[in-house]
């Protein structure tokens, strides 16, 4: 289920929609290597 | 024996008489004030998407392009979530308005509403010079003698405030001081006609920038106090204290948030009996402030509270780019403030209910089902309610117009979502349920996005008229904050509180300190009395 194995990811999450830690969260779980993660807020 | 045990009795009444339940009686909303200040100047000269191309690309498509994207006065006095945030204009009455709403034409379009006002640039440039008290501000006397007029006779500004603005300087005096004495322009209709110096020469918290957005802030919360002093129909002298929950900070470099933009704005609003201090939590600050100044008037500390928050330069034509890219009028050249005036029960008026405060804990994570779930199911499954007990939601308030073409799609209703999704999951409402949901039970979004303006605050003004009205019983607000923004921590923040239908009962019944002196030296009197009886 390692669908990101071997894989760099760069993380760009939205305040109102899903963070930056809950993506990188699920990229860990599928195998993903999290090299920059954010949470930006536009409003 | 007989005579103790009269004691006793009295001693029994004074503590059982229900008249002493005063500390438990909820505080009420009495008014609202929400205004607008029209800055197409500023998105140019301080917005920091503007300030930010300047430096990296000045050169750049998008700042050529912007200024023949900038509204007119006239064009956002019938911009219809404009009206609706001022109270001329209801969000149901927006919701049935065919999106993007920036193509239609409002048919109201007065600068005063039920709950405020807009305010043109030119006006609000004498304000900011009322509202310094360190000589920073210098206008272009030519300038002055133009606008004073119509500034002396907007509908909140009195004399007191009037006698504040000087006559100017000339307009080589200000262009000097932007030139070679690092001041931050202001300008109207392109043309410079005054700026704001700095307070120090090397102090970055001081310099003329901080200054400036400090000012602003200020001054639009200025507006704002003054708004909901004639909408809550009270005297100035009423309010007791003060609470500014906006955004800034203000300062020396010993002290970056010292504070107190409460007081100042309270000073210059002739809030003579006010005391006041800040409370800061990003977007969340104004729920935050709320739920405080709530407590300050339960518990007896005050008797009448006000909640301000000024606007923000700064975000000022933030989606400025996607908005120029797709033809689109700048949306974002408002400023906002609001405030908001707690006072002790008086039968009448909506309660904030203390005993149903949802709140994010450092413990809570930013999965957006946790927020939701500690924001709105918490607080109601703890107090036995469901999110049927509650009317109407207003979280963000963003008006979708400004975010959806930015790409953040239609906050409010992506928030309604989330909460039907939650209660689908719980069994509270049924999937067929969802769509009628946000429609139900939610407010459509209409605040300009100015960070804490449009968080949960901007509908409780519509909210008190709808429980006044006795169309609704209960109504949620929620605020939530990007902590992460500070760099301290990267923890999401959020807190909520419930508005309901007055109960009825009036603090007005209960006893005051000189009764309560009577009651005892009555029943010391009486008590003294039986026992010379005794002896003789």
């Amino acid at each position: 289920m390692s669908i990101l194995a071997n894989k760099k990811v760069v993380v760009i999450g939205d305040r109102d929609g899903v963070p930056g830690e809950a993506i990188s969260a699920c990229v860990e779980t599928a195998g993903g290597e999290v090299v920059f993660s954010s949470t930006e807020c536009f409003v | 024996m007989e005579a103790r045990g009269i004691f006793r009795v009295y001693l029994f009444d004074f503590v059982i008489d229900p008249r002493f339940a005063e500390v438990e009686m909820k505080c009420v909303i009495k008014g609202t004030g929400y205004v607008l200040v029209h800055t197409p100047d500023m998105v140019i000269e301080n917005g920091t998407t503007q300030t930010t191309e300047r430096v990296v690309n000045p050169d750049s498509e998008y700042l050529k392009e912007l200024p023949s994207h900038l509204r007119t006065f006239d064009q956002v006095l019938s911009y219809w979530p404009n009206q609706v945030y001022i109270g001329n204009k209801t969000p149901d009455e927006l919701r049935d308005v065919a999106e993007p709403w920036c193509n239609e034409t409002c048919d109201v379009a007065d600068r005063y509403g039920k709950f405020g006002q807009m305010m043109p640039e030119d006006e609000f440039y004498l304000l900011l010079q009322a509202c310094d008290v360190f000589d920073l501000v210098e206008l272009d006397a030519e300038f002055v003698a133009g606008a004073k007029e119509a500034f002396a006779a907007n509908k909140v500004i009195d004399e007191t405030i009037v006698a504040r603005v000087k006559d100017g300087v000339e307009a080589s005096v200000v262009a000097d001081l932007v030139e070679n004495e690092h001041a931050e322009p202001l300008s109207f209709d392109g043309k410079l006609v005054g700026c704001v110096k700095r307070a120090h020469d090397i102090d970055v918290n001081l310099n003329a920038h901080t200054m400036l957005e400090n000012l602003v802030a200020k001054a639009s919360s200025v507006l704002a106090l003054l708004t909901v002093v004639e909408t809550a129909g009270i005297e100035k002298a009423d309010i007791e204290y003060v609470i500014d929950c906006c955004e800034e900070a203000c300062g020396d470099m010993n002290q970056r948030g010292g504070g107190n933009f409460a007081k100042a704005a309270a000073e210059i609003a002739g809030l003579a009996s006010a005391s006041g201090s800040d409370s800061r939590g990003f977007c969340a600050g104004p729920s935050h402030a709320l739920i405080e100044a709530a407590a300050l008037v339960q518990s007896g500390a005050y008797k009448c509270v006000a909640v301000t928050a000024g606007g923000c330069t700064a975000k000022l034509g933030m989606n400025g780019k996607d908005h120029v890219k797709k033809g689109l009028p700048i949306l974002e050249d408002m400023l906002g403030g609001f405030a908001v005036v707690l006072t002790a029960n008086d039968g009448v008026n909506p309660e904030i209910n203390l005993d149903i405060i949802g709140r994010h804990s450092v413990g809570t994570g930013s999965a957006p089902q946790a927020v939701i779930q500690s924001l709105v199911y918490d607080p109601l499954e703890k107090n036995g309610l469901a999110i049927t007990d509650i009317d109407r939601f207003s979280p963000e308030m963003q008006n979708p117009d400004i975010t959806k073409p930015a790409g953040a799609g239609d906050v409010p209703a992506a928030n309604y979502k989330m909460i039907a999704a939650l209660g689908v999951k719980k069994g509270a409402i049924e999937k067929a349920d969802m769509a009628n949901f946000a429609k139900e039970r939610g407010i459509t979004g209409f605040a300009p996005t100015q960070g804490h303006i449009p968080s949960g605050v901007p509908s409780i003004g519509f909210i008190r008229d709808m429980i006044l009205d006795g169309d609704i019983q209960r109504a949620m607000i929620i605020g939530k904050g990007s902590l992460f923004l500070g760099r301290l921590t990267n923890l999401f923040d959020g807190t909520s509180f419930v508005i309901q239908k007055n109960s009825g009962e009036q603090e007005a019944t209960a006893v005051n300190e000189d009764e309560i002196r009577g009651m005892v030296a009555r029943a010391m009197r009486e008590f003294a009395q039986s026992m010379l009886a005794d002896a003789e």
